[in-house]
């Protein structure tokens, strides 16, 4: 398919734009201030419709089929959300608007709302991403032991995390240990122990693991962690599987982030804008970054004043706009509504792992959560993770998380969420069985996978050596 | 590919090849192997004093980073542009189009702690198992 | 129950065929003092209906006014196409493009958006976006010093307040040193930057057009910097200026940092926007966040895929030189199908447009018997002075007007206003806010 570019015509335009209203002034700008050339395409209106409608039927989204990405929850996205973000009053708002009482009240509620969830004293609806989040809670988790005058540089991470965590953990200028999980895939408390010294500033860990897996000793796991005065942060990626079930605020998390965009519905768009608020315990709530949103008596307001804030990570507010449909997904939900929420999205996955655990090596065969790691363990034909992976696209599905976590060779993770009937589920399955019979008498066609789609698999070490990051026309 | 017996090799299988008092380095066929595709090689500045076993270059695969050491101490000499733009080299011929920097040592004696081809050869079968 | 397609039957045969007696069964490996005894204290339900008029109600508690209000985030005309694009559930509800082959839709997409935008920028390589300018800028700080392996930045007073206490915090807590530097007449004061750049100086950086409006003397200010080997940062607030004003690019900048809000995304009370940046090819392995590159598939047909990723997270994990994961992909194609529905003479004349109206209304002001801050160059901004900001300000907001009063962000610019123009600026609404400071003004 041709790039706009190559479809831009001389004196084109897609847009009617309507005359300057005021008399013209000549030379507002002196000559070695402006620009020469003015290098975009030029198309008229039917053009892009039909280039950017052509381009849409080359990607798959949630309303497309099942998506069962391990850890990034890609759950149904309500339309009503969609459609209450568009109402003027919200698009419309400038940031420095100060007619903005509903927003105000929303973020204020919202807050509410996810501490109340979470247990957690308060929130910061800054952040823009889980990612964003996680910097933010370090950043709170660093300012705290500053204050206290106490030097500690190490954050402790456990060997099936996120690569954000440790990367998070570099950028507050953290250095990062790494303990390895248990046989049963946990954090292993003696390791824990041995590593956690006054030095350490806090834990980083995932509750339900990467692996699917709630830490079934996590009260003990915070003990250890407070016992040295270090902190305990959350990565609240799967909090789907907690939902009116247990909060992380009783499990003895003091800093934690959620993602809108996962476990609260908000749209992937493609790789964002996502949402990552963070939460803390009461004695934190005063290193939250500005503005914080108060309330008193019936009156919202931003509060931009408190010297011991971490400052800013962003400019104005947060996502407004992710928030809004977070805000309007947990008042369509309610109390009852959540906690069927996480009780689906956990018989949904043990369902699914009880069936393919007969057919695909299942690492770690407990109760899980919301999701559960296989592995490409035993496939025949010297057939691999991503070989099943590119297979299943053939199968018009989107193939699950691949390679992720690291602790399990080829790892396949399996999220079905709550929002899939149990035919899409059974449907899966039978792809998947349906996979594992073909790598058995017909492997080239798991290998040449996908040879439905588009383009067939592409060749990325020769786009990571000869990188070729923008379009140059050939004059 | 076998381990060239004109050089000395370390445990994070880098090669040293000695010439007077400069060691030409890179990693071994091995290494090349479980790096799969190497698609960028990140090369210490010439002038840059390293010591032996320290972390002083980097490899990238598409899917993975991986640190290489300096199997000597001393002085960065001279590196091999080549491998700006053609990284495949090292998979294709590690032991000798795809060297990666010239050190001028600071301690023969260093190149006793490492291994000789067939020690290293040894070395590897183990760590295969 | 909403969006729940299992009804009860459902989940009594699953559980039955994988011989679990209970939901509650499901949750055994919870420690029970920490189940969860009683209903989340939050609202009852609201059903669809209830729901919109509620939302309804919440948004009309805000008052949409006549924006003369930039400062970051700008009122611009959104072309119908572009919403009925990013609103195609193709995109909108897809995951990240990790699976190249069914994603070829939006990593065209944004490959052409990471084109336009070295284009209109003159840079070598765009990424797929940040979350916003000033994390953008923050972002661009550690790039500088980690490609420098200087730990100093100099920044402009001229930047915009928000984005110079985001680049705080960041460099706080990653041990940069930041030196402010002061400005004259509306402008980054080079004396200044002469006097406080060093051997340690990683980058100088400038906004331009600046939080005040006005335009920056760009080339001047890189020779500056290049001459202590110090990278030059252009940040852009206002990227709808790139229509008429010379790239940063061309200017000396060694590297972009900017918000493309302004490309086709409302104003949404603040977010989400589109953080950019952009820098020349030889920094390419330092520029944080996803790329998309081109390649060939087996067939040999072009395709497009994310790529350099051995610099992100996933997989350099604490060596990453950012923990960004996402990017506001949605944002960027909204801001992608601006641009092509612009085009090159479209995006002209929007800022053409905006350049004469905003000349209009200072002109009209200072006739007025207002004062401008400074009698520099600007585009679409400006800042007047007047005898009673807080009072002219109310005045404004009760006939549902407003700009911008600056004490707040610089205490010594009391009675100062800072104005944004747009083509959404009508000559009537112009006049009448020239009428009412008047009546102020006497």
């Amino acid at each position: 398919m041709e790039l706009i570019f190559e479809k831009s015509k001389e004196g084109r335009i897609g847009v009617a734009l309507p005359e300057l209203d005021v008399p013209e002034q000549k030379d507002l700008i002196p000559e070695e201030y402006l620009r020469d050339e003015l290098d975009l395409p030029e198309l008229s209106e039917v053009d892009i419709i039909r280039h950017f409608t052509a381009l849409s039927r080359r990607n798959f989204g949630v309303d497309n089929s099942f998506y069962p990405l391990g850890s990034c929850t890609m759950k149904y996205n309500p339309k009503i959300n969609e459609d209450v973000a568009q109402l003027p009053n919200f698009t419309n708002l400038h940031p420095y608007n100060p007619l903005n009482k509903g927003a105000l009240e929303l973020m204020y509620e919202l807050d509410q709302m996810l501490s109340e969830i979470t247990g957690m004293a308060k929130f910061t609806l800054q952040p823009a991403a889980g990612a964003h989040g996680e910097l933010t809670g370090l950043m709170i988790i660093k300012k705290y032991f500053e204050e206290k005058g106490e030097k500690r540089k190490i954050v402790i991470v456990p060997d099936s995390s996120h690569g954000t965590n440790p990367a998070t953990a570099s950028m507050a200028n953290f250095n990062t240990i790494t303990i390895k999980s248990d046989e049963k895939g946990m954090v292993d408390l003696e390791e824990l122990k041995k590593n956690m010294t006054e030095e350490v500033a806090a834990l980083m860990l995932t509750n339900p693991n990467t692996l699917g897996l709630f830490e079934e000793n996590i009260l003990e796991i915070s003990k250890i962690v407070h016992e040295k005065g270090a902190l305990v942060y959350c990565d609240g990626a799967n909090m789907n599987a907690m939902l009116g079930i247990t909060k992380p605020g009783d499990q003895g998390i003091d800093v934690l982030h959620l993602n809108l965009h996962k476990t609260f519905s908000t749209p992937h768009g493609c790789g964002g804008p996502g949402s990552g608020p963070v939460g803390v315990r009461t004695d934190l709530v005063k290193y939250l970054p500005l503005p914080t949103i108060e309330k008193e008596n019936n009156n919202y307001k931003l509060n931009h004043k408190n010297d011991r804030s971490i400052g800013r990570i962003k400019a104005f507010y947060g996502n407004f706009n992710v928030m809004l449909k977070a805000y309007t997904y947990i008042r369509a939900l309610g109390p009852i509504g959540l906690k069927a929420v996480a009780e689906n999205a956990v018989l949904n996955a043990n369902y699914m792992k009880e069936k393919l655990k007969k057919h695909f090596d299942l690492p770690f065969n407990s109760l899980c959560k919301h999701e559960f790691v296989l592995s490409d363990k035993g496939m025949p034909n010297s057939i691999t993770t991503m070989d099943i992976a590119k297979r299943l696209i053939d199968k018009g599905f989107h193939p699950p998380t691949v390679y992720f976590p690291l602790i399990v060779h080829g790892a396949i993770m399996i999220e079905p969420t709550e929002t899939e009937s149990r035919e899409m589920l059974d449907s899966f399955m039978e792809a998947m069985i349906n996979i594992k019979q073909e790598a058995e008498t017909n492997p080239d066609l798991l290998k040449n996978a996908p040879s439905t789609t588009p383009v067939t698999r592409l060749d990325a070490v020769k786009a990571a050596r000869h990188p070729e990051l923008m379009y140059t026309c050939q004059r | 590919m076998e381990s060239p017996k004109d050089r000395k090799y370390s445990k994070e299988h880098e090669w040293v090849k000695l010439e007077g008092d400069v060691a030409t380095c890179g990693i071994t066929d091995f290494a090349q192997h479980q790096l799969t595709d190497i698609v960028f090689i990140e090369l210490p500045e010439k002038g840059k004093q390293v010591e032996q076993a320290k972390q002083i270059a980097v490899v990238e695969s598409v899917k993975s980073v991986s640190d290489i050491f300096a199997p000597v101490s001393g002085e960065i000499i001279e590196i091999n542009e080549k491998l700006t733009d053609n990284p495949e080299t090292v998979n294709k011929n590690p032991f000798d189009e795809g060297w990666m920097f010239k050190i001028k040592i600071k301690d023969k004696a260093e190149l006793d702690k490492l291994l000789s081809a067939e020690d290293y050869e040894k070395f590897t079968k183990e760590e295969k198992h | 129950m909403a969006y729940i397609p299992n009804t009860d039957k459902d989940r009594e045969d699953m559980l039955k065929d994988i011989g679990i007696s209970s939901i509650k069964q499901l949750f055994k490996d919870i420690p029970t003092e920490i189940l969860l005894k009683k209903k989340l204290k939050i609202p009852k339900p609201l059903s669809e209906l209830e729901l919109k008029q509620h939302l309804s109600n919440l948004s009309k508690k805000n008052s949409i006014i006549k924006q003369f209000i930039g400062a970051g985030s700008y009122n611009h005309f959104i072309p119908s196409v572009v919403n009925h694009i990013i609103s195609r559930s193709e995109f909108y509800t897809a995951y990240t493009p990790y699976q190249p082959e069914m994603s070829q839709g939006i990593l065209q997409a944004i490959y052409e958006y990471q084109t336009m935008i070295c284009n209109l920028t003159g840079m070598d390589i765009s990424n797929a976006s940040m979350y916003d300018g000033a994390s953008a800028l923050a972002e661009t700080c550690i790039m500088a010093a980690n490609i420098t392996r200087r730990n100093e930045i100099l920044i402009s007073k001229t930047i915009h307040p928000e984005y110079r206490e985001t680049v705080k915090t960041y460099c706080h807590f990653h041990n940069i040193n930041l030196t402010e530097i002061d400005f004259t007449d509306g402008i980054t004061s080079i004396e200044n930057v002469k006097s406080k750049i060093t051997e340690k100086t990683a980058a100088v950086i400038i906004q331009n057009p600046n939080f005040f409006g006005y335009l920056e003397n760009l080339k001047e200010l890189g020779n500056i910097a290049h001459e202590k080997k110090a990278l030059l940062v252009a940040c852009i607030t206002e990227p709808t200026s790139l229509g008429i004003i010379k790239s940063p690019g061309e200017l000396g900048a060694d590297i972009i940092a900017g918000e493309g809000q302004s490309f086709g995304n409302p104003l949404n009370f603040g977010g989400p926007y589109l953080g950019i940046i952009a820098t020349k090819k030889g920094y390419m392995r330092h520029i944080p966040g996803r790329i998309v590159g081109l390649t060939t598939d087996t067939k040999e047909n072009k395709g497009f895929i994310l790529t350099l990723q051995a610099r992100e997270q996933h997989i350099r994990r604490e060596r990453a030189p950012s923990n960004i994961c996402s990017n506001q992909a949605l944002c960027a194609l909204a801001a992608t199908v601006y641009l092509a529905t612009l085009g090159k003479q479209g995006l002209k004349n929007i800022a053409e447009l905006s350049l004469q109206k905003s000349h209009y209304l200072l002109n009209k002001l200072k006739e007025s018997g207002c004062q401008e801050l400074s009698t520099k160059p600007f585009y679409n901004e400006f800042t007047i002075k007047v005898n009673n900001a807080k009072k002219i300000n109310e005045l404004l907001l009760k006939n549902k007007i407003a700009c911008l009063e600056l004490e707040k962000f610089y205490p010594e610019l009391k009675d100062s206003l800072l104005i944004c123009v747009t083509e959404m600026n009508s000559k009537k609404d112009m006049d009448k806010l020239v009428k009412i400071i008047n009546q102020k003004v006497e």
